[in-house]
């Protein structure tokens, strides 16, 4: 009887003791505000930073002469699981050497469908294209999202072929 | 107009002399009455509007993230644009659904909060219905809540709107007995029921330090009972958003939904107001008995400040409760109160009794 | 009288719905409940509404696209189970990784099992009500993905395990950035313990619920934390090592009651052990290449391979049936969810519905795991 008197009390303090050492917890965080990690999202846009190798988007490399280095061999397009990139090319007559050259006229690329695996720029062999850092690709028009990565102008850079 | 920020008599006084310079006896009362409700409707509505946005911002702290920032400085406007859109919203009745009871249950529920309302002291001099069995009044006008959340489950015809609204009931009635009790282990100090009496008695210095070790039980138990008898915290099994039933008010949309939403507020402030008047001392500043220059800067602070203060304190320790634990179980809620807290509480009671007998209490 | 009118009532179940979508079921799962008051007299889940069929696109894909997919099944451990069949091409074609990739594959698995506890951890909180340890679970879960992000570009499906090694080494900041988080994470984690573990509520609510057997963990197969909880030792890490397993030493953590609390209890001594694992890799990277070559299109001799690992969830393993074409022939994954949903039933049967909910968080299923 008095065994189980004893019992109910230490149950009843050892619970209360619980539910206290919770409240610390929580406690701690409400004292200090300074610790908040929450990050303003539109508003801090100026300083925020993504990391080098984060992978947003395919990109086609342009130097400063509007070149790039894409020789239209289609191995990304191979390479890729669901069909995101399509190339278009075709035989260009090379007015030096006189012989048919195949040469890129579109490089299209399908970002509704891309899943980002990477599989692309690991498997390009001039290393023509990469992955960039933007990962704000909302729009209200689909088709918005099947873009020509090429530039309107630009051709290949000269020596990539070897 | 004359007023006193420490006394609201005197402005009391003033408004009612100079009515009656205006008009005739009964349109004088009438016209009291009519200022009165307004004012409380509006202090209704404010303190509602206040307390979600603590509430909302308090929860985001506790979390470390920072909870809302936009609407407004700092948020500030958030709750008004979410009472626009309920005020916008559809209201829904059910087919077969009991039209009148329907729409009588948020109605009974917002009155019975409204009546408790009015006898809560706020100030020296502004209580608005200063009856002699105050506690007693509060404690029975609570009780019929309990008929708004019944009615609310049965008009909804829905099995799983009644089946909450039952749980409801069931944790409702059970916690006002520990609500009631607690409350009168200091009445067993004070020797009245009315709060005005209560709050003089404690000139002194507050019941929760003079009355030692059983006015702290007392407070703990207080302060459990009431999160359970207002659906909230640790004790929300029956609104609970991760279990099957939604509780009482699934069938209700815009205003209705938003006047039960209210009313969970409110009965908090009310809580949280009936024990920071009993146990902590209502306006009565901080007196320890002998220290007079201590005594003196307390006072420096109007009683008006001292209540809100205390009251926004227990409802700080509300919802830290409600942020920290899990939720129990039907079946552990009502084994803690008729199993712990009932016996706890009648313990209680006898033992403070004894002090008092004795005169063991500062 | 009164016996003639027992006789001629008719008792129907009351059957609930606990619809696709709904909070605590972890994903889209509906469960057909039928009770008997409050009592739950039987659970029977239906699947299928996140099916993918990613076994069928497997067929046409080679076997370095299929890394890609097995991100998405149970998207939480997607490094172990990129690992995983990484390792089962790796075995057919007899190709043997250096240390290096060895040790960067075992410590990426166990950061990624550390960031699924710690996952589950807090919507274990949530679903009981303490919606607070959500928010803390995911505030530490926030470091390891930086990590990730650095090292492989993802956050969630990251897609770094390819057959042959790893994409591209690790980034020069990768060691102190762990090392960072072991440091912050150990003194975490007590806190944990004082926001749900000991708390009584919490207790009352996990204790003796959800009891399963270790028959019964055995015959449904019910592997990982939930089957260790049981008693049913079963941990592949330390039966059949792979990867750098076999050189680090750890405990198997093992309990005897098969209820919640014990469920509970194995998942958090795991991520110590996790921790401890880390600890003493982190600093004993050894160099080497990062990656082997191997052809740009892998074809595997014809013959059938399997081979398992263990995800935060259990076994997984990954069978392949090759004819010498580039791709499979046939493959299947077997799930470590699917096996723990059969058992839901017996661990379900004669609790009330707040029960379910406190079995379904500790037995932590992922259901496009379930689904594929």
């Amino acid at each position: 009887m008095i065994k189980s008197i004893i019992q109910y009390i230490k149950e009843v303090f050892g619970g209360l003791r619980s539910l206290l050492k919770g409240m610390r917890v929580t406690g701690h965080y409400i004292s200090h505000p300074k610790e908040i990690i929450t990050q303003q999202y539109p508003e801090n846009k100026d300083t925020l930073k993504m990391f080098d190798r984060f992978r947003g988007e395919v990109i086609l490399l342009h130097d400063e002469n509007n070149e790039h280095r894409c020789t239209g061999c289609t191995a990304c397009e191979v390479a890729c699981p669901n069909g995101s990139i399509e190339i278009i090319s075709e035989r260009v007559l090379n007015p030096e050497t006189g012989k048919k050259k195949k040469e890129i006229d579109k490089f299209i690329y399908h970002l509704s469908m891309c899943t980002m695996c990477n599989l692309c720029i690991e498997s390009c062999p001039t290393d023509a294209i990469k992955m960039g850092r933007n990962f704000e690709h909302a729009v209200f028009d689909r088709s918005l999202l099947t873009t020509v990565l090429n530039r309107p102008g630009s051709k290949l850079a000269p020596g990539v072929e070897d | 107009m004359k007023f006193d920020i420490y006394d609201f008599s005197v402005l009391t006084k003033s408004i009612h002399e100079s009515l009656n310079s205006m008009m005739g006896e009964t349109a004088v009362m009438i016209s009291e009455m009519v200022i009165v409700g307004i004012i409380f409707l509006t202090l209704f509505a404010v303190l509602g509007l206040i307390l979600v946005y603590v509430e909302r911002k308090i929860c985001a702290f506790f979390q470390q993230r920072l909870g809302p920032m936009r609407v407004g400085f700092w948020g500030t406007a958030q709750t008004l644009a979410d009472l626009i859109k309920l005020l916008l919203k559809e209201p829904l009745i059910t087919k077969n659904a009991d039209k009148f009871l329907f729409n009588l249950a948020p109605f009974v529920l917002i009155i019975a909060s409204f009546m408790a309302m009015a006898a809560i002291p706020f100030a020296k001099g502004l209580h608005a219905f200063d009856i002699d069995i105050g506690v007693f009044y509060i404690t029975a006008i609570s009780s019929i809540g309990v008929v708004g959340v019944l009615l609310a489950g049965w008009a909804s015809n829905n099995k799983y709107s009644l089946i909450g609204a039952m749980r409801s009931g069931a944790q409702i009635i059970s916690y006002e007995l520990s609500v009631g009790l607690s409350l009168l282990t200091i009445i067993v100090l004070t020797g009245s029921l009315q709060f005005s009496e209560i709050i003089e008695s404690q000139r002194e210095g507050w019941w929760i330090f003079r009355g030692h070790i059983p006015a702290i039980i007392a407070f703990i138990i207080f302060l459990i009972a009431s999160t359970a008898e207002t659906n909230r915290g640790p004790f929300d099994l029956a609104e609970a958003e991760s279990e099957l039933t939604a509780g009482y008010h699934t069938e209700y949309s815009g205003m209705k939904f938003a006047f039960f939403f209210l009313a969970e507020f409110i009965n908090m402030f009310i809580v949280a107001a009936i024990g920071a008047t009993v146990f902590l001392g209502g306006w009565m500043p901080l007196h320890f008995g002998s220290l007079e220059s201590f005594n003196a800067i307390m006072d420096f602070i109007p009683p008006l400040f001292w209540f809100f203060g205390k009251t926004a304190f227990i409802i700080f320790l509300m919802m830290w409760f409600k942020w920290t634990f899990p939720r129990l179980r039907i079946d552990q809620l009502l084994t803690l109160e008729w199993k712990y807290l009932l016996p706890i509480n009648l313990v209680n009671i006898l033992v403070m009794s004894f002090f008092v007998l004795m005169g063991w209490y500062f | 009288m009164s016996s003639d009118v027992m006789n001629k009532t008719k008792t129907q179940d009351y059957f609930i719905n606990m619809g696709p979508q709904h909070p605590s079921t972890h994903g889209v799962l509906r469960l057909v409940l039928s009770l008997d008051g409050e009592v739950i007299k039987s659970v029977e889940p239906h699947l299928g509404y996140i099916h993918r069929s990613i076994e069928k696109m497997c067929e046409k894909d080679t076997y370095k696209m299929i890394v890609h997919l097995t991100d998405r099944m149970d998207y939480l451990s997607c490094h172990m189970n990129n690992e995983a069949v990484c390792l089962t091409v790796e075995k057919a074609l007899e190709l043997e990784v250096s240390d290096r990739v060895k040790v960067i594959r075992t410590l990426f698995s166990e950061l990624n099992r550390l960031s699924s506890h710690q996952l589950w951890w807090g919507v274990m909180g949530m679903d009981l009500g303490a919606i607070t340890s959500f928010l803390y679970g995911f505030r530490d879960r926030e470091m390891i993905t930086d990590i990730f992000e650095e090292t492989c570009g993802a956050r969630l499906t990251m897609n770094y395990n390819v057959p042959g090694g790893v994409m591209f080494d690790i980034h020069p900041n990768f060691q102190k950035r762990v090392k960072e988080f072991i440091i912050y994470f150990k003194k975490k984690l007590p806190e944990y313990d004082d926001l749900l573990s000991n708390n009584v509520i919490f207790k009352a609510r996990t204790e003796g619920v959800g009891i399963l057997s270790k028959e019964d963990a055995i015959s449904y197969g019910v592997t990982g934390p939930s089957g260790r909880a049981s008693g049913f030792s079963c941990d592949i890490r330390k039966q059949h090592p792979y990867s750098a397993y076999d050189r680090v030493d750890f405990k198997e953590i093992l309990y005897s009651e098969g209820d919640c609390f014990a469920r509970y209890k194995a998942r958090i001594d795991e991520m110590w052990e996790s921790m401890f694992i880390i600890e003493q890799l982190i600093d004993n990277i050894p160099e080497g290449s990062a990656r082997e070559t191997t052809r740009a299109v892998i074809k595997l001799p014809k013959g059938e391979f399997y081979q398992k690992v263990e995800t935060a969830r259990g076994e997984f393993g990954v069978y392949i049936i090759s004819d010498g074409k580039k791709s499979p022939y046939r493959l299947k994954f077997r799930s470590p969810g699917f096996s723990t949903l059969n058992a839901l039933n017996t661990m379900a049967k004669g609790s009330k519905i707040a029960d379910l909910v406190a079995i379904m968080s500790t037995i932590d299923l992922v259901i496009p795991d379930i689904d594929r």
